[in-house]
């Protein structure tokens, strides 16, 4: 499993329209994708459960990575987050 | 005639003819059913209609209102993707053994459910979204229609709430205002009556009785007038001609530079009361918050205003602002502004008694409680502080050893504080004759021209009985104007003006020539000085 923090420079965080790209991005993967904040988790894939998080500017969030791609798909949340969020 | 009040989206006048809109409720009815399979494929087949449908409305709403806004019914389509919605609606469909309409109201109303407990603004206006998508569901399922029709005159629609699909589905031409009773500020609804650019309302008590009466919607005020009479009627009529042709400058003006035809720029900024005056801000395309009067925390409230409640007021303005700089003034209660708790004495001469920084000085509690809210908030944006009242050195030194010692104890607690510029309001004659001195000490200065012109003239402007004595173009302003900017100058510190003078468009040359470096104005006034400022060549500069 790969792992790696972030925190949220985005002014309303993930909300509905960065979530929803970032469901796009995580269905492009086999790997196992989960966003955890303060103890709450929900899986990249799962629009819904991911906007439950309720994660502002300032957050920080942990994405864990699990799977035979874990290795590129790690880097390329984190290209991800830095990009968009 | 009647009037209520609500909360505004977006500013502007309205009149006409008031419909008032009803939705086609889908009434849902828990069915046992015998052939779970058949249920299961109804709901697919009733998901790809709806996805169908919402990447028309997206084609639509990305000619009416744009991408970014039209990439909500993206997101509407993914949500009815989400695994964990067709899950439970399945879920309830195999293990209950009914309907899949019921199954979808359900887990509809569990999802909006959640959103609607979240804490924060923006999520919780998210349950209209899950509410939209149910209802799309539940329509294609029971067949029936999407709501009244408006009909072929332009109308002030009001409803109870409309989801994002129903006002884009809606004829554009026919809309002169929305008026809902539930909806917040973010809201897709007011996100899209934003973009285009008519007058809202929400949070008003509406009857359905209002229906075909004549109406005005006054976006500026938050007011909305059922049945007005002739003469106030009439007094609309006018405020709406003005307000067409502020809005048609708008449209020529917007997104231009503050920049004079030889070339000369200079930074065009809004004063503010209160975070409700943002939208205007920003839809005045005002370049910054030159003061960000902090007075409204103080007099809105009952009791001190606590650290957290100001600083979340704060921080709101600067995250709205986004990178741009927004200063604001430390409070400035007394004078004409006074608040029962501050529990101060009766003054036979207010305006030159105990107020603002004296009071900030003499009570470092309050004043330190400001300060750290709004080092906080630093943090979240481009946040400067400005102090007013000032008539010496002394005083600013003062102000800057509570300031230091403010923010060594956030850092101390860890707090990440933001680059925050501090300068002062010249609105004493002293502070502007001194503006050599002071220039040193400080950041930047703020021109207050509303009580410097008092001050030098000895004259009180509430007193109509004086008018014909006072000038406010007087030589000695613009004199004392014209030494604050070039001490300012000297020293290396900008200059703005923040008082009344900074919006008199026969002046706006004159602060060109003299060198002025911002000019702060009331959100209404800022095209009309750029469009002065862009008018505006001087040869020899």
């Amino acid at each position: 499993m790969k792992t790696f923090t972030y925190t949220i420079t985005d002014e309303v965080g993930i909300h509905a329209r960065p979530a929803g790209l970032l469901v796009k991005e995580a269905k492009a993967y086999d790997s196992k994708i989960t966003v955890t904040k303060d103890g709450k988790s929900a899986e990249a894939k799962k629009l819904m459960a991911l906007m439950s998080l309720g994660v502002k500017k300032g957050d920080t969030i942990t994405v864990s990575v699990e799977g035979g791609d874990e290795e590129l798909v790690a880097g390329k949340m984190e290209e991800f987050f830095r990009n968009n969020l | 005639m009647e009037e209520k009040f609500g909360k505004k989206i977006f500013n502007g006048i309205a009149i006409g003819k008031i419909k008032y809109y009803t939705r086609a409720e889908n009434k849902v009815v828990r069915t046992k059913i015998a052939d779970v399979e058949a249920e299961l494929a109804r709901y697919e087949a009733a998901k790809k209609t709806a996805v169908d449908q919402l990447q028309d409305l997206y084609e639509k709403a990305v000619v009416e209102v744009g991408e970014t806004n039209a990439e909500i019914f993206h997101v509407h389509a993914m949500m009815l993707d989400d695994d964990d919605y067709n899950e439970s609606v399945q879920n309830i469909i195999a293990t209950q053994g009914v309907n899949v309409e019921y199954a979808a109201a359900v887990t509809g109303d569990n999802f909006a459910e959640m959103f609607a407990n979240m804490d924060d603004e923006y999520f919780k206006a998210r349950s209209a979204d899950i509410r939209d998508i149910t209802e799309r569901l539940l329509t294609i399922l029971c067949g029936g229609g999407r709501g009244s029709e408006i009909g072929d005159e332009p109308v002030i629609l009001l409803a109870e709430d409309l989801a994002p699909s129903e006002t884009v589905q809606m004829d554009k031409s026919k809309l002169l205002a929305f008026v809902t009773r539930l909806g917040s500020a973010n809201s897709h609804t007011a996100i899209l009556a934003r973009t285009m650019g008519i007058p809202a309302l929400v949070g008003v008590d509406i009857r359905q009785d209002w229906d075909g009466k004549i109406g005005v919607v006054d976006g500026y005020e938050g007011k909305f007038i059922i049945d007005p009479e002739m003469p106030l009627l009439e007094f609309y009529f006018k405020k709406k001609a003005v307000d067409d042709e502020q809005k048609e400058l708008l449209q020529t003006l917007k997104n231009q530079e503050n920049v004079t035809k030889s070339g000369q720029k200079i930074n065009l900024y809004a004063n503010i009361g209160n975070p409700g005056d943002l939208p205007a801000v920003l839809e005045n395309d005002a370049g910054g918050i030159g003061l960000f009067r902090s007075e409204f925390l103080y007099l809105e409230a009952e009791k001190y205003p606590t650290e957290e409640e100001q600083f979340q007021a704060y921080k709101k303005v600067v995250e709205t602002m986004g990178g741009k700089k927004v200063i604001i003034r430390t409070l400035d209660i007394g004078a004409d502004k006074q608040v029962d708790y501050f529990q101060l004495d009766k003054e036979e001469n207010p305006a030159m008694g105990y107020r603002a920084i004296r009071i900030c000085l003499t009570r470092p509690e309050i004043f330190r409680t400001q300060l750290r809210a709004l080092f906080r908030a630093s943090g979240y944006g481009n946040l400067a502080i400005m102090y007013p009242m000032i008539i010496s050195v002394d005083e600013v030194r003062k102000i800057k050893e509570i300031s230091l010692s403010v923010r060594k104890e956030l850092l101390a607690e860890g707090v990440k504080l933001g680059q925050v510029e501090e300068g002062i309001m010249i609105e004493t004659p002293a502070a502007a004759i001194i503006s050599d001195e002071l220039a040193r000490e400080v950041d930047f200065f703020s021109i207050g021209t509303n009580d410097l012109t008092q001050y030098t003239l000895a004259i009180d402007r509430q007193n109509a009985k004086l008018d014909t004595f006072y000038d406010s173009h007087h030589p000695a302003v613009l004199w004392l104007i014209q030494r604050v900017t070039d001490n300012a100058h000297k020293a290396g510190i900008w200059v703005g003006i923040c008082g009344e003078l900074g919006a008199d468009v026969t002046l706006t040359e004159t602060f060109l020539r003299m060198g002025v470096d911002e000019l702060s104005v009331s959100p209404g006034c800022v095209l009309l000085v750029r469009k002065a400022i862009r008018e505006t060549e001087i040869a020899d500069v």
